[in-house]
């Protein structure tokens, strides 16, 4: 990659203040666009260019704005800042280090949906960054780019933040509205959908902040541009958070379509000397783990050729497990993640997070006896496809995939 | 008016600003966040304050505080907490060992609160800084810091200084 | 006009109205799909996840729009992948559910398995074993053993007090969030909450005291597990051993349904006595609830608690004497020639006891007075609810229009059905002289100036305001009138501008219109229906007694300055429970059968005439009031029925407004939504179902043209003067109460409210003051409020205070000296 277009930081450090940003040519695309009136036409754009939710389901940006109904009012725009999947950790270096390119981006995104008000939801760790991002947000007021009747039009858009206080949970697009509202960070029945019923009962666009980095540079240099990077189903540039045992963890801007084996070895440094690779979980602690093959390593990481491997991409939170690691072991802090954080409304999810970690803590000699294993995978099956949300779904598939691939992990 | 509504009226104020009209029950977590900062935890004087701010039940403030981790409603454990991570991902570079060797040097084990009630020591989930481990994040003196590619060494050396400041505090 | 829908559900074809959950056209067919968290009178949540089935939907061809057929072309299903839930999705046409397949008995066996993994194996202990949901559904869907390491179960709290009257089991909860909901969406007391996530995932209570709701007792009907039990009913039986039997609550006029349950047992000496109170569905007058008063507050009939046997005074001590000789001794007094006779009866006595009493008294040439503090029950038999209104239909159109009432003390179901008929969207408007819990569902709120009601209800109508542009567009106007604040004549100045306000908008008597009168007791209305009226003045009519017979009602005990008025009656005879103070003054004292002793007919404040029979035996001798009116009627050639269903025949004929009803027409009932009952009691709670009858409304008696308002004496409201306002709470001090211990934390003590600045400006602060009313002293407790209005002192009725109307007051701190004074 030759130039940044999201970690633009890392050349021009100066682009975390305001006045660095503007002289970067910040917010010309953001006044662009109000005085031409045409949110609609931001919509379009952006849907041509393909680019899709960067949190994790991938779903199309521009056909959610898209969704919004223009008859019921206001809309409202929230930026999920909630980052709590293990291994990712993207979002907060965009949020710490090029806070108003995202900020661009969210103001943006608030015009083409036609909200004055839009939200950026910050997981409660991330205490600094929401104070950083405030202080970003005052400036923005300060210098009448928020404000009422901006640039002369009548559009008026103003932000704040609001933080949690710790639940992974509330990075669920349904629950974190719930969590915005006041209530315990559960997840809603659907439909309705966000779009429809969202924050406050009102259509809301829901977008993760990396996704919002990417808004204005596509409007700017317009959606053809932006598939000249990725592949033509996966198209644009992706931050890829690189974990576990390489020699360099870090987030890694990259086209989507880069291959495994690039980012671990090329980007990653690769792994400790006499390691090899063993397990890929692409998606954080919600993977279906990867068997370290040299055809999964050489496969590109896109959404669909992810796919292709029986897995998926998500947030490509890519944890490396090298071959000094159990995947037993690995599971049992997968599991007991997905335990700590369940929210507790759904039966399946609470009591069988609950029930799978404590047959992970009957281990002997690191291994399970063939009735644990036996039992573990039943109530693995039993949980699936019965949850109220994607969490206690995504809690099994680390285990079964896991177990099938690596049975000598876990069989005594 | 309480002590917390005098004091804090102003910010309070900014606080419900942020929220449209009728939606003041937004503010319940930015108000718990407002006292906890102050006091390192959350009193039943504080949670009745908020319930009347907000004209919800007590219930409903405390089932709050329940839900989320970052809030506390027990006195005891108020000074600083160290929470470290020993997820996946910090796991697979040294985390649980370091905090082993933490605990040891403080001479504590996880969960446990210093005999001064100065420190205490926590396991937490995933803080995304999954490239910096092993790492902790201090809760305390009102605010949630971050002290990221840590040794025990100076981990232990960090938590020794932050006894002498309360101390001092103290006195 | 909502669609029908077609859907087949097992191989059955349904019709369903649109918008219907699948769970509930399921139930109406006679399906069960068993569920957990979903309850039919709240919102649907899919949490627990038991209603998974198999739907399946017509196929439709994404290019044409056009359903896809097969070959013989009937519609071609798509079932999903994945099971739905029964309780968040609605019907649809064409739809095919399968709640027995393989699938689905496998996710239902699933789910029951995962609940059992951390529930206690308690059942021989628990309280809710023999009418567990849990117990039956995991018997007829679920796992026989357990995979769960026992020793991975988790241990926690099992006793928890949440607040006195409910007890928490946490091992035994199933996190299933009924008893949340219910508390946030039905009753608006949302007191009760869940804390922490997860497995840890457990209910709390943090206000003071715990669980302060008075609808508290209904989520341990709701409850599907023996997690919330009653501390009136904990481990007192098993169901299995409990009998039920159908009777009516009587502590406010609403006339709730309920059912007896009771037991024959051995530490009650073989004796049948009362184990607990339950809702009885009647969806016209509670739905299926009750509140805590009349759930909790049955121990008043308790056989430990009555006057055992008839009693005489003999050289001033109250002697037992039998039956035949306490009746001998009335009759013989009401012979003697010139005695001026007064029967004064309480609204707690059925239709039958008032009409023998007043058939007695004036066969006896006696006058026979209610025993109140409202009047004007003649105005709500010309413009009270017509035949065709009933509460649960009103809805937006509707206008609702509350007076002088603070519903949610004085008829808490009442206010359930205000609060539930504005989320409907009917126009509630409240106008009262403080702040009371229904002002948060209210449209308009008016708060007048105590003193100033009439002004404030005739101004209604004036001008152009949103309120009067309200009412002139309304539908169908409700009035409930209560007698917050007022004494009998502003009482009836006030129903008769309620009255008016019927008339002169047009729509007395029209659909979804009618007066309400909100009074104290549960048969008042039943009086008023038969011509009762309530003494000018009370002092006046018992020293104008040469026999004064007390049926129903504690005047002494209410009004402490009455003691000179009873001491100068030459006899007095009182038919009652249990011993009052006025009882202790009495010269014959017979005791009474209570009601769950009895049986008998009780008019509610919507006309409502309703039956109910007993649950146990009374003691042997006690009699209803109606037999005793009967027997001493006897000995005075006065020819008077025994039997409840013959005297409710000869009211007919004295009454023309009963002449249509029989206790055959009353015990009419038809299915009622949602199902209880047995079968159901996963699905509806533990509320019994109605089989004796949901009773039927009085007709009104003529159309109204024009009422008359009698003016009150308009009060000369002066600031600096404290007026003492008198108020209705819902746990008082009376003899029907003070006997339920359990309630005693939330009882009213001798207790006065006013507002700090009052407090402040006359130099008392919250603790032990001493109260001046007229002539009147009494030290009580000064509790200060924000929400009673500056300038009055709030006085709760039946406190043992003796308020009849707003009067001047005066209030100082107690010192040692004038902490006992009484009267001065």
């Amino acid at each position: 990659m030759s130039d940044y277009l999201l970690l633009r930081h890392r050349q021009h450090p100066e682009i975390d203040t305001l006045e660095g940003y503007l002289k970067l040519g910040g917010f010309k695309t953001f006044k662009k666009i109000v005085d031409g009136k045409d949110p609609a036409g931001v919509i379009e754009e952006v849907k041509k260019s393909g680019l899709r939710g960067r949190g994790g389901a991938g779903f199309p940006t521009g056909v959610k704005w898209s969704f919004l109904p223009n008859d019921i009012t206001p809309h409202y725009v929230v930026a999920n800042a909630d980052e709590s999947e293990p291994g990712t950790f993207k979002d907060r270096e965009i949020m710490e280090k090029n806070p108003f390119q995202f900020l661009e981006g969210l103001m943006i995104a608030c015009f083409a949906v036609k909200a004055s008000l839009g939200y950026v939801y910050l997981r409660g760790e991330f205490w600094q960054v929401a104070g950083n991002l405030e202080e970003c947000i005052n400036k923005l007021r300060k210098q009448g780019i928020l404000g009422k009747d901006l640039f002369g039009s009548s559009f008026a858009l103003d932000l704040h933040t609001h933080l949690g206080a710790g639940a992974y949970i509330c990075g669920e697009e349904s629950a974190l509205l719930e969590s915005m509202e006041g209530r315990l960070g559960q997840p809603r029945l659907r439909p309705p959908y966000p779009a429809v019923f969202g924050l406050f009962g009102k259509p809301t666009v829901i977008n993760n902040v990396e996704t919002l980095t990417n808004v204005p540079l596509i409007v700017e240099k317009g959606a053809e541009w932006y598939r000249k990077y990725g592949t033509e189903k996966s198209p644009g540039i992706k931050i890829f958070s690189l974990s576990g045992n390489v020699n360099k963890p870090g987030n890694y801007e990259l086209p989507l379509g880069t291959t495994f084996q690039e980012l671990i070895f090329t980007h990653g440094g690769g792994l400790k000397p006499g390691r090899k690779a063993k397990a890929i979980l692409p998606g954080g602690a919600s993977s279906i783990v990867i068997k370290a093959t040299p055809k999964a390593l050489d496969t590109p990481m896109d959404y669909e050729s992810v796919a292709g491997l029986g897995s998926a991409l998500g947030s490509a939170s890519v944890i490396v497990v090298d071959d000094s690691v159990s995947m037993l072991w690995v599971t049992k802090k997968i599991i007991h993640f997905f335990q700590h954080e369940s929210c507790g409304k759904c039966t399946p999810c609470r009591e069988g997070t609950y029930w799978m970690d404590q047959i992970l803590h009957h281990t002997k000699n690191n291994k399970l006896s063939i009735q644990d294993l036996e039992l573990i995978r039943s109530v693995a099956e039993q949980i699936r496809n019965k949850c109220l949300c994607p969490l206690g779904e995504f809690s099994i598939m680390a285990l079964v995939s896991s177990m099938e691939q690596f049975p000598e992990d876990f069989r005594s | 008016m309480t002590d917390f509504l005098k004091m804090h009226h102003s910010e309070i104020k900014r606080i419900l600003a942020k929220y449209p009209n009728g939606q003041e029950r937004s503010a319940v977590m930015p108000l718990l966040h407002l006292v906890q900062a102050e006091k390192g935890y959350i009193s039943r004087h504080d949670i009745d304050a908020i319930a009347g701010v907000l004209n919800i039940t007590s219930t409903e403030v405390v089932s709050i505080i329940g839900f989320y981790t970052l809030y506390h409603s027990e006195k005891e454990k108020a000074c600083y907490r160290i929470q470290v991570c020993t997820d996946l991902a910090c796991a697979l570079q040294g985390a649980d060992q370091f905090l082993a060797e933490l605990c040891k040097k403080v001479g504590i084990m996880p969960g446990e609160t210093t005999p001064d009630g100065l420190i205490t020591i926590e396991e937490v989930t995933c803080l995304a800084g999954c490239d910096r481990a092993p790492l902790f994040q201090v809760q305390g003196d009102g605010t949630i810091r971050y002290h990221e590619n840590q040794t025990p060494e100076n981990a232990a050396g960090l938590i020794n200084q932050l006894r002498i400041n309360a101390r001092k505090g103290g006195e | 006009m909502p669609k029908q829908i077609s859907l087949i559900i097992d191989n059955q074809p349904i019709k369903s109205l649109e918008n219907t959950m699948i769970v509930d056209a399921a139930k109406r067919a006679g399906i069960d799909i068993p569920v957990f968290c979903y309850h039919p009178k709240m919102k649907s949540v899919g949490m627990c996840r038991l209603c998974l089935v198999e739907i399946g939907r017509p196929v439709i061809d994404r290019a044409t729009g056009m359903p896809v057929c097969e070959q013989d072309g009937s519609p071609k299903i798509g079932f999903g992948t994945k099971l739905e839930t029964a309780c968040t999705t609605p019907v649809s046409e064409g739809m095919v559910v399968r709640t027995t397949s393989e699938k689905a008995s496998a996710a239902r066996k699933e789910i029951l398995e995962f609940l059992l993994t951390s529930h206690p194996l308690d059942c021989p202990i628990c309280d809710k074993g023999g009418e567990c949901p849990l117990q039956n559904l995991t018997m007829r869907y679920g796992p026989a053993k357990s995979r769960f390491r026992l020793d991975d179960k988790k241990h926690l709290a099992k006793n928890v007090p949440l607040g006195e009257l409910i007890y928490l089991d946490r091992e035994r909860c199933i996190q299933c969030g009924r008893c949340v909901r219910f508390q946030s969406e039905v009753a608006g007391d949302p007191v009760i909450g869940f804390d922490q996530r997860g497995r840890s995932t457990q209910i709390i209570t943090c206000s003071e005291p715990g669980f302060d709701s008075i609808f508290s007792g209904n989520t341990t009907d709701i409850c599907p597990v023996g997690a919330l039990t009653s501390a009136d009913f904990r481990f007192g039986a098993r169901p299995w051993e409990l009998k039920s039997r159908e009777s009516l609550c009587t502590h406010c006029p609403v006339g709730c349904n309920i059912s007896i349950d009771i037991r024959r047992e051995a530490k009650s000496d073989g004796e049948v006595v009362v184990k607990r109170i339950l809702p009885r569905q009647n969806e016209a007058v509670n739905g299926i609830w009750i509140c805590d008063k009349g759930r909790f507050g049955h121990h008043f009939a308790d056989p430990h608690n009555r006057i055992p046997r008839p009693l005489v005074r003999k050289s001033n001590k109250l002697t037992p004497v039998s039956l035949e000789t306490a009746l001998d001794m009335i009759a013989k007094r009401l012979r003697r020639k010139g005695t001026r006779l007064v029967t004064l009866v309480g609204g707690r006595l059925s239709n039958e006891d008032l009409f023998n009493l007043k058939q007695l008294t004036q066969k006896a040439h006696g006058r026979a007075y209610l025993y109140g503090n409202m009047v004007g029950g003649e105005l709500t038999c010309q413009v009270g609810l017509g035949l065709d209104t009933s509460l649960e239909d009103l809805k937006a159109g509707n206008v609702i229009l509350v007076i002088a009432s603070d519903l949610h003390e004085e008829a808490p179901l009442y206010w359930l059905r205000v609060k539930q008929a504005a989320e409907r969207g009917a126009t509630l408007i409240v106008l009262n002289g403080r702040e009371t819990r229904l002002d948060n569902f209210a449209t308009h709120v008016i708060h007048y100036r105590y003193g100033e009601e009439i002004h404030a209800i005739t101004s209604i109508l004036k001008g152009n305001d949103p309120v009067a542009r309200t009412i002139k567009k309304a539908q169908g106007l409700v009035i409930f009138a209560g007698g917050d604040g007022l004494g009998p004549q502003t009482s009836g100045a006030v129903m008769s501008s309620a009255a008016q306000l019927l008339v002169s908008t047009g729509l007395a008597g029209k659909p979804g219109s009618g007066l309400v009168a909100v009074w104290k007791s549960a048969n008042t209305q039943g009086a008023w229906e038969m011509g009762y009226q309530i003494p000018g003045n009370l002092d006046k009519t018992i020293r104008n007694a040469d026999a004064l017979i007390i049926a129903g009602a504690d005047p002494l005990g209410d009004f402490p300055d009455l003691m000179d008025a009873f001491q100068s009656v030459k006899f007095l005879a009182v038919l009652e429970l249990s011993m009052t103070p006025t009882v202790d003054l009495a010269d014959v004292v017979i005791p009474v059968a209570a009601f769950t002793e009895r049986s008998g007919s009780f008019t509610s404040a919507e006309r409502r005439v309703q039956v109910f029979k007993p649950a146990v035996n009374p003691r042997l001798g006690v009699l209803p009031d109606h037999v005793l009116a009967a027997k001493l009627g006897k000995r005075l050639g006065i020819q008077l029925f025994e039997n409840t269903p013959e005297i409710f025949t000869e009211i007919g004929k004295a009454h023309t407004v009963f002449k249509d009803m029989t206790y055959g027409s009353l015990s009419r009932f038809t299915d009622q939504w949602p199902v209880v009952g047995d079968r159901s009691k996963y699905f509806s709670g533990t509320v019994t179902a109605n089989g004796l009858g949901v009773g039927a409304r009085l007709p009104l008696t003529s159309s109204a043209k024009k009422i008359f308002i009698k003016s009150g004496t308009p009060l000369k409201y002066s600031s600096r003067k404290l007026w003492a306002v008198p108020i209705s709470r819902l746990y008082d001090c009376g003899n029907t109460i003070r006997y339920s211990q359990l309630l005693e934390k939330r009882m009213i003590q001798y207790e006065v409210r006013l507002h700090p600045n009052t407090a402040a400006a006359l130099g008392i602060q919250a603790g032990a003051v001493v109260l001046s009313l007229g002539k009147h002293n009494q030290p009580v407790a000064c509790i200060l409020e924000e929400t009673v209005p500056e300038g009055f002192v709030l006085i709760p009725r039946s406190a043992g205070i003796p308020i009849y109307k707003i009067s001047e007051a005066k209030l100082i701190m107690a010192s040692g000296e004038n902490q006992n004074m009484k009267d001065g």
